[in-house]
């Protein structure tokens, strides 16, 4: 276990683990966390897909959809994440994700802009006090593949710049070779070092591959602290799909009658279009309730849908499409 | 909240006569008789159409056209009737919106499964038997299978269009000629049927479709032409049409009633459960012959399991079955909500425990809350008969054995679900439960290539799959 006072935090990730969340004392060893993960109620595959289709067949027309979209809108975590990524890039952004439509003052804000922890302190210059948040990547973002004094310091980094929310990965890695200890106490450590920031747990369920596998995740990063379990970095495929974010619902509604804390989800990657975007809302509606369709409990990692979001909204006001050069690119 | 604003499939595809005739030699024609009967939309009690009933002269006239049409069409090469229905098969699937809208207005079952579940599967049935019209020889039924004759047919009104292609598929493929009778609060999507074998060139005779209630039904089944009977519906008609066939040569299956158990172990992967009880007893609003409708849970995660339910059944839309998010449709008609009242009353007086989530219940037509029993006896007239509603009768057990012995404890065995993670329990089961269909961690899955029916009072025979082949062969 890696000592955490040399980054200047308070406490260990020992006392950490017992005082974070509910349910903490599965995590006494490994083994008691092994066997509290795999006495879940396990998930048939082709059961999921299949309702995960079903609700994706709602029909969300006239007022319905013009309250998606607003919803969704606000719900979105802009994002962006790439190595090619400049102050200048992260501005505009931030420009866009306050006023997702200059021309018309009714859309909503965003939720919050999603960048790397080096431009944290641009994108907070440039939000100032529009109410939009910041979200950083943090962790060793995104395969997660370094020592946890690292992911610790790539936090504090994040959140000393003024980071709000922190999205962390899991240790992918550990998980899948049965290690849950591990992977319980880096998130627990993260949590540590986030203070008053919130943390997203990203679960990368392409890479954990079996809908038992994400169950399990998402119940590891609960009971370890986790504010929101997150489904992809985004530089994985396959990226959030219905059926994965459908057992994710499933785990913090279950996690909430258990453990009596509210966790939110947000998946990401390959969100693209108002339809999809409408399809995770009604998931949202069905499985977790609406209790979560809030951008405190449900967010949408993403950076092309706000177009698709805003023309689609465009589309019910005026009846007509305008080009996508109507639509600014940022 | 998060509420769909209405999204009803518009009717306008429909396009709904006033009357209709019967569908004889390819032509439509009038009733001998005065008989007329009107086909009611159960959601609205709107009157679709008059429909006429079919005497005892007119199901001569059909039975003596399908048997015509009967040299024609069984000296015909399996590959041309294959053609033929390829054809329709296509066609139905060209104007599978339309028929959906119909069968959803006549039965009152939700637009999202007409669409989704019954067309589909209708056009993939004809598809299916299309492809061993020119294969008989391969079916294992030896080199030269030849057909029975004229095949009289009475379908039931819960799946009316689905029913129809169980019927006439592969009575087609195999060389017969055919007289059906649709059910009598469903007639509509078979009329239709009519036209699209006229679309599709079909030979006069080969499918006639008369249309009549109970005593129409009875005049098919006794006709001394009928080679073959086939029937789907309740095990007390089909009582009466093993009855008056009994010493004839005439070949029956019989496809009846069922009390299927939809078993719940401990391991099962609950959420997933949930949605197959969901779908075993409130898809089609319970109209389902199959319908899990006795939920067996074990004990150790009944508390669970019910908290669950009950939670997801919160969440079933219950309403007009146009609007393309509704879940729960209407009852098909006044006497079957009737049945399914006097059943639910007798389950609370003799002491189990009723329970609905809070619906609205729309003031016209011919509607029942999903509903559900707890505290259910195997004494209780809800677990021993078929209510065809909404309604799910829950009981516990605690032992592997307990759960085979509770299930097969029926004088039905038509199907049943198993939930396990665990697959040697799985097989364990299977092997042990006296129903046609096992189904394995999923519920009410249909497929043209699997055989469906029944064990003990559940019927005879099979349909579906190559087995399906052989009810409609002289072997």
């Amino acid at each position: 276990m890696v000592s955490l006072e040399s980054f200047g935090l308070v406490g260990d990730a020992g006392a950490v683990s017992t005082t974070t969340a509910p349910l903490a004392e599965v995590a006494a060893s490994n083994s008691t966390l092994r066997a509290f993960l795999h006495g879940l109620p396990g998930v048939d595959r082709v059961g999921a897909d299949a309702r995960a289709a079903m609700l994706g067949t709602r029909s969300i027309k006239t007022t319905a959809k013009k309250q998606a979209i607003d919803l969704a809108i606000r719900m979105v975590d802009l994002t962006t994440l790439e190595g090619a990524d400049t102050p200048g890039k992260v501005k505009a952004m931030c420009a866009k994700a306050v006023h997702p439509d200059p021309t018309d003052s009714s859309v909503p804000s965003v939720a919050a802009v999603c960048v790397y922890p080096d431009l944290v302190a641009t994108a907070v210059q440039a939000l100032g006090s529009s109410g939009v948040k910041v979200a950083s990547v943090a962790t060793a973002f995104p395969s997660g593949r370094s020592s946890l004094e690292v992911k610790v310091a790539d936090t504090v980094l994040a959140v000393a710049a003024g980071a709000a929310e922190i999205d962390m990965v899991i240790d992918r890695g550990a998980f899948l070779a049965g290690d849950y200890l591990t992977v319980f106490e880096q998130i627990a450590a993260v949590k540590a070092a986030c203070g008053s920031a919130h943390l997203k747990v990203i679960l990368e369920t392409g890479e954990l591959s079996t809908y038992d596998n994400v169950r399990r995740a998402s119940w590891l990063a609960m009971i370890a602290g986790a504010d929101f379990i997150k489904t992809s970095t985004g530089k994985v495929s396959p990226a959030a799909t219905l059926p994965v974010t459908l057992v994710m619902l499933e785990a913090v509604r279950d996690y909430l009658r258990t453990a009596g804390r509210k966790v939110g989800v947000k998946p990401a990657g390959g969100i693209r279009t108002t339809k999809d975007a409408i399809k995770y809302l009604v998931l949202v509606n069905e499985t977790a309730g609406p209790d979560w369709l809030d951008p405190d409990w449900f967010r949408l990692g993403a950076s092309s849908l706000l177009n698709d979001l805003l023309m689609q909204r465009q589309k019910m006001a005026t009846g007509r499409y305008a080009g996508p050069d109507y639509f600014t690119l940022d | 909240m998060f509420e769909y604003a209405p999204a009803p499939e518009s009717r306008d595809i429909v396009d709904i006569k006033p009357s209709y005739g019967l569908f004889i030699n390819g032509e439509w024609v009038e009733p001998l008789g005065e008989g007329r009967d009107k086909t009611i939309n159960p959601a609205s009690e709107e009157v679709l159409a008059e429909v006429a009933v079919a005497g005892e002269a007119d199901v001569d006239r059909a039975v003596q056209a399908a048997r015509k049409a009967f040299t024609v069409w069984s000296a015909m090469p399996g590959s041309e009737r294959a053609k033929y229905i390829f054809r329709i098969a296509r066609i139905i699937q060209e104007r599978a919106r339309e028929l959906a809208v119909l069968e959803s207005l006549d039965n009152g079952k939700p637009i999202r499964e007409a669409r989704d579940v019954d067309l589909p599967l209708v056009a993939a049935h004809f598809f299916y038997y299309a492809g061993w019209a020119d294969k008989l020889s391969h079916a294992g039924f030896g080199p030269s299978p030849q057909p029975l004759g004229v095949a009289g047919q009475v379908i039931p009104w819960n799946f009316p269009l689905l029913m129809l292609a169980w019927k006439i598929a592969p009575a087609l493929a195999c060389g017969n000629t055919v007289v059906l009778k649709p059910a009598e609060t469903t007639p509509l999507t078979a009329l239709a049927f009519a036209e699209i074998c006229r679309q599709a060139d079909l030979p006069p005779g080969v499918v006639n479709i008369v249309t009549g209630a109970g005593e129409t039904g009875a005049a098919l089944v006794r006709h001394p032409d009928v080679d073959k009977v086939a029937f789907t519906g309740s095990t007390e008609v089909g009582r009466m049409i093993a009855r008056s066939v009994a010493g004839s040569r005439k070949k029956v299956t019989l496809e009846l009633g069922g009390k299927a158990a939809n078993i719940v172990f401990e391991d099962a992967a609950l959420d997933q459960a949930v949605e197959g009880i969901v779908n075993g007893i409130f898809f089609n609003q319970g109209h389902v012959c199959c319908a899990g409708s006795r939920l067996l849970v074990q004990e150790s995660v009944a508390e669970e399991l019910l908290d669950a339910l009950k939670r997801r059944l919160s969440t079933l839309r219950l309403g007009d079955p146009l609007d393309k998010n509704t879940d729960i449709g209407a009852i098909n008609s006044a006497a079957q909500l009737a049945k399914i009242r006097e059943l639910s009353e007798a389950g609370e007086a003799e002491g189990a425990e009723r329970w609905s989530p809070t619906c609205p219940i729309p003031d016209k037509g011919f509607w029942f809350p999903p509903t559900v029993f707890t505290g259910v006896a195997q004494s209780h007239r809800i677990a021993r008969e078929e209510i065809f509603g909404p309604v799910l009768s829950v009981l516990t057990f605690r032992t592997p054995a307990e759960a085979v012995e509770k299930a097969n404890n029926t004088p039905y065995g038509l199907s049943a679900g198993v939930w396990t993670e665990k697959g040697s329990l799985m097989l364990w089961m299977a092997s042990r439960l006296r129903a046609g269909v096992v189904w394995s961690n999923t519920f009410n899955k249909f497929d043209p290539t699997s055989p469906f029916g029944g064990y003990k009072e559940s019927g005879y025979g099979r349909e579906g799959g190559r087995h399906g082949l052989e009810a409609y062969l002289a072997v």
